[in-house]
């Protein structure tokens, strides 16, 4: 029974770090129809942010709990400058191309950007494990976590219950609906399209700084880390059904859920589970778990 | 006009390609520069400079090059017996090709290095998959070529080779030799594994585990776990260790996963819990060593950085390496420095042999067979794979904090005869014969 | 008499003078253009499919189902037939390509690219386990032979290059030929709609199926040439940065011609061959930034800049 509850927390954990990678990206992909392998590198550049950032703030001994601080402003930081940068400076030129050449669009940033963090932080890891240790362990199933993991959570509900909120209840978020709806009558109706889609990017580079940022006290930040969550968050956010935030979360969750079986029974298989799930959910709903119904063009 | 244009549009792919052709050659082939006498010899430095293994294993590898060679065309800098100048008086220049990238951009790149920018001879490889994809292009294109790092035991064991050596010993030695530490004193009932899902990490774990069961008759595998390289996230994999109830928890892990593993590990009490031993540990020590619990057990794959001896070619790396970049040199950087002096033994003994005239290819390789030479990391004998794959000791050490500084205590030495198999013999074989010593 | 064909007359010509200066060149750059033509190969497979709107982000799986075909005929039967190994590849990836497009046919768009993605991930971790072909570190092949005839010293390099050199030739010929049937043309109005397409009487289902494995034989072939040229296989082939490298280069070339892959792959591979070799740190930079330009001012591929000079004519 522990072993059932046991693998379930860790399954959990996992997905609510999962969700903070992807939610970025179904955010960018459902307004503009960008699939962002930038979404990686970005991830990376909060992470480096954050982590010289707090790392700042602890060696000149302010108070510990601010370092906490330190990672939201990293995001938050990465977030402004990189978001418009990108979508400004190089997105706007391509909008109305085909969604393949948008795609490697954001592959050649992906590859310039990997090198930037490398011409920026050479390619020596970082530590801001400070962070991670802070708030003491909770034990549970008879099992120690750090509390920290609670702090991962709770950034996950508020970056998707926010988003879903800001959809849902205010005017803009109202008006970035129709955006994501209809294009074109938008345009018509007068609204400010290109606006939302900086607007829409800035969010989700910042997200996906988040991820990073909240990440980087688990984790050495090294080069290449931005690599590694790009398939990932491809892979949460097609089962989910791209562009749908309660489809990437409920991908997270399944993911993190399949891998935390896997890794406790099944340890073989830990190497492709993810693609397994991601195979079977696109058989079974080639359009992923929540798809929007697509109008046919005849 | 139009029929002119006609004949331009046949031609202008053709033209294309020929421009092209004629401009990667004008690029490609280097002018040699210099006097006769001066001539530098050219090394090819292959090494990660990008991705996750370049700053854990590719950049000190690039810095102890830097450092050593820099220091050997000053001449009279290094200690005997390497005072004299570049190799036998000849400077060295250094070519670095980035390793990143896979199989057939390195082994394009090889051909690259050999045939467009005519190097004397080749170091590298870190990565197994390239050390075994170079050595029949290296005989193909017949240039010496030096593997320095990569562990895997089957260049050898598999092939023969004329052209290739490697100076490092292979990673059989690391598993069998933390074998031996962890059941030192005590008798071991159950262990367990995390290892990297690739080659090295499954290669490590079948070692210890054969090790294990040939010197621990009746040693049960609680649980092996393998996730995927650069994973970064452990939590369900040390829950796994944790309620595995293995006394010994070992560990091939590296760069990034090891850093980001003992992060996660750590204040979630394994280390209590467990014996960890992290095969390839010392590369993240001095960065991790406020990180590292106490009794954790560390290897450095061979006597390098803190397990090497006090001798004078070790205190003045140590010295040269930390005024340049002022950190300690971890074990890749050790290892660079041991395949670098070998060719340099080698090609000053060939050249003796020579009468004092610079040596040819085939003189420096027949010098470099069976050569037994001191580096930073004491005594290298070609002893392997015909004379062309080293053995030397190894060391493993438990972590303890003195006074809030890492110390390694309790290190035992073992000599290269006890944790490699005898020529001739696989170490799969070996390992599992319980360490016979001979066929 | 009817006019040849001007990507024919081209081809012909290249070959031709390909084939002529092979021994003149230096050996580095006669295998890089034989790496390049492999991974050509891999992309005309992709310009097929990009023509009927699909992008596969996974023929990563038959590069490395070729490779690894022809590798096994060595390891386990000694056969080292250069013509034989790549037919064997070709066949392999297209045998399995057959059974997995029933599933794909029914896909686009990102999906597609995305299944395809996770096939040839599920192949990845399947080689990564198999201890006996040497999960990551791969294996080696041998030296290759052709018809039961040895090469020695550098013919060796020059065999195989004849060899690629002969394969894109009838490749791109087959495939020039293959566009201009109506089946092939079917490729474009696919993209465009394929709603019309169904009203027209065509199965746009049988067609993607057909143009899928297509394009598998030829990534089939391409790794079996790459196998056998590198003399290495291992399973970073199957690997999603290897199918989006085939990608990029698909991009890169443009989707024009069926020369465009072969053009495009052979730029690809010295800009990033001269980066490595002068930015050793910065590689990666230099390869964005040049497909970033490409994109920006190419927006057709590199082969528009011959594509708009033929229209003019």
């Amino acid at each position: 029974m522990s072993d059932l509850l046991t693998v379930l927390v860790d399954g959990i954990l996992y997905s609510s770090w999962l969700f903070i990678i992807a939610v970025g990206l179904t955010l960018i992909y459902g307004v503009m129809k960008i699939l962002n392998m930038a979404h990686g590198s970005l991830y990376a550049l909060g992470a480096y942010a954050a982590a010289s950032l707090a790392g700042y703030w602890l060696n000149h001994g302010y108070a510990p709990l601010g370092s906490y601080g330190m990672l939201a402003l990293a995001a938050v930081i990465v977030g402004l400058v990189m978001g418009p940068l990108i979508e400004r400076g190089l997105l706007r030129f391509m909008y109305g191309k085909d969604e393949i050449l948008l795609l490697i669009v954001t592959f050649a940033l992906f590859l310039i950007l990997e090198d930037v963090i490398k011409l920026i932080w050479g390619v020596d890891p970082f530590f801001i494990s400070e962070p991670y240790g802070l708030l003491g362990s909770l034990d549970f199933a008879g099992l120690s976590y750090p509390a920290y993991n609670l702090i991962m959570i709770g950034v996950s509900l508020a970056s998707g219950i926010g988003l879903l909120w800001i959809l849902q209840y205010t005017r803009q978020g109202k008006l970035l609906l129709a955006v994501i709806h209809d294009r074109e009558v938008s345009l018509a109706m007068g609204i400010n399209v290109n606006r939302f889609y900086l607007i829409t990017f800035t969010a989700g580079a910042m997200l996906a700084a988040i991820g990073g940022a909240f990440t980087a006290p688990t984790v050495s930040v090294v080069p290449g880390m931005g690599v590694e969550v790009i398939v990932l968050a491809f892979a949460v956010v097609v089962i989910g059904g791209l562009g749908s935030l309660q489809g990437a979360a409920l991908g997270a969750l399944i993911v993190g859920l399949v891998r935390s079986t896997a890794v406790h029974y099944l340890p073989e298989i830990e190497l492709f589970s993810i693609y397994l799930v991601m195979a079977l959910v696109l058989l079974l709903k080639p359009q992923g778990l929540y798809s929007a119904m697509e109008a046919r063009k005849i | 006009m139009k029929q002119k244009q006609l004949f331009s549009i046949k031609l202008f792919p053709g033209i294309c390609f020929v421009t092209f052709l004629a401009l990667t050659s004008i690029l490609g082939w280097t002018i040699p520069a210099g006097a006769a006498d001066e001539k530098p010899i050219k090394i090819g430095v292959v090494t990660f400079l990008s991705g996750g293994a370049a700053g854990p294993f590719g950049v000190p590898a690039r810095n102890g090059a830097e450092v050593l060679t820099e220091a050997l065309n000053m001449g009279g800098k290094v200690p005997t017996p390497y005072a004299t100048k570049g190799f036998g008086g000849a400077p060295i220049e250094l070519v670095f090709i980035d390793e990143a990238g896979g199989v057939t951009k390195q082994v394009t790149e090889y051909r690259n290095l050999v045939q467009r920018q005519n190097v004397d001879l080749v170091i590298g490889y870190i990565s197994s998959g390239d050390a075994i994809a170079i050595p029949p292009v290296a005989e193909e294109l017949k240039k010496l070529t030096i593997i320095f790092d990569a562990g895997t035991p089957r260049i050898f064991e598999d092939g023969s080779y004329k052209y290739v050596f490697r100076t490092g010993a292979h990673a059989t030695m690391d598993n069998v030799a933390a074998a031996y530490y962890v059941t030192e004193n005590k008798k071991i009932k159950k262990i367990a594994g995390i290892n990297q899902n690739y080659a090295w990490g499954q290669d490590s774990w079948n070692d210890f585990e054969a090790a294990m069961k040939a010197l621990n008759p009746g040693v049960q595998v609680a649980v092996s776990q393998m996730p995927k390289l650069f994973a970064g996230q452990y939590g369900a994999e040390i829950s796994s260790l944790l309620s595995s109830g293995a006394e010994v928890v070992h560990s091939s892990f590296w760069g990034g996963d090891l850093e980001a593993f003992v992060l996660q590990a750590a204040p979630r009490g394994l280390f209590k819990k467990s014996t960890v031993v992290l095969t390839a540990g010392e590369t993240a020590m001095f960065r991790l060593a406020n990180q590292i619990p106490a009794g954790t057990v560390i290897g450095g794959r061979g006597p390098h950085g803190v397990f090497a001896p006090d001798n004078e070619l070790n205190r003045w790396f140590r010295k040269a390496y930390q005024e340049r970049y002022a950190l300690f040199p971890t074990y890749p950087a050790y290892k660079m420095v041991q395949a670098i002096l070998g060719v340099k033994a080698a090609y000053e003994k060939a050249m003796a042999a020579a009468g004092g005239k610079a040596p040819n290819q085939d003189q420096i390789i027949a010098a470099l067979e069976n050569l037994t030479y001191e580096t930073p990391s004491g005594k290298v004998e070609m002893a392997l794979g015909k004379g062309h794959q080293a053995i030397q000791g190894t060391a493993y050490g438990t972590v303890k904090h003195v006074k809030g500084q890492l110390t390694i205590a309790n290190i035992k030495h073992y000599p290269a005869a006890k944790v490699n198999p005898p020529e001739g013999v696989k170490s799969e074989d070996w390992i599992k014969s319980g360490f016979k010593k001979t066929k | 008499m009817k006019r040849m064909d001007y990507t024919f007359r081209i081809l012909t010509g290249a070959l031709a003078a390909l084939l002529v200066i092979g021994p003149f060149l230096p050996q580095w750059m006669l295998f890089q253009v034989t790496v390049s033509f492999g991974k050509g190969l891999v992309v005309l497979g992709l310009l097929l499919l990009l023509r009927t709107g699909l992008v596969s982000f996974g023929q990563g799986l038959y590069y490395c189902l070729g490779a690894y075909t022809a590798g096994s005929l060595g390891l386990s039967l000694g056969l080292t037939d250069a013509v034989l190994s790549l037919l064997c590849g070709a066949a392999v990836a297209g045998f399995i390509a057959f059974i997995l497009g029933f599933l794909l046919a029914n896909y686009r768009g990102i999906f597609f690219a995305m299944l395809s993605l996770a096939f040839s991930m599920i192949l990845y971790g399947l080689l990564v386990k198999t201890a006996f072909l040497g999960s990551t570190d791969g294996f080696n092949v041998g030296v290759p032979t052709l018809f039961g005839f040895m090469f020695s010293g550098r013919w060796v390099r020059y065999a195989v290059y004849a060899l690629a050199c002969l394969t894109v030739f009838l490749a791109a010929l087959i495939m020039n030929r293959y566009l201009k049937t109506s089946l092939g043309r079917l490729s474009p109005a696919i993209k465009d709609n394929e709603i019309r397409v169904e009203y027209m009487g065509a199965s746009v289902r049988r067609a993607i199926h057909i143009k899928y494995v297509i394009a598998a034989i030829l990534a089939g072939a391409g790794g079996a040439l790459t196998a056998i040229t590198i003399g290495h296989i291992d399973p970073e082939m199957a690997y999603w940065t290897t199918s989006g490298e085939f990608v990029f280069i698909t991009i890169l070339g443009g989707t024009g011609n069926v020369l465009a892959p072969f053009l495009g792959s052979l730029i690809f591979e010295s800009i990033r061959s001269f980066a490595y070799e002068y930015s050793p740190n910065t590689w990666q930079m230099v390869l964005g930034a040049a497909l970033l330009l490409v994109i920006i001012f190419l927006p057709a591929g590199l082969w528009s800049v011959f594509q708009a000079r033929q229209r003019r004519v």
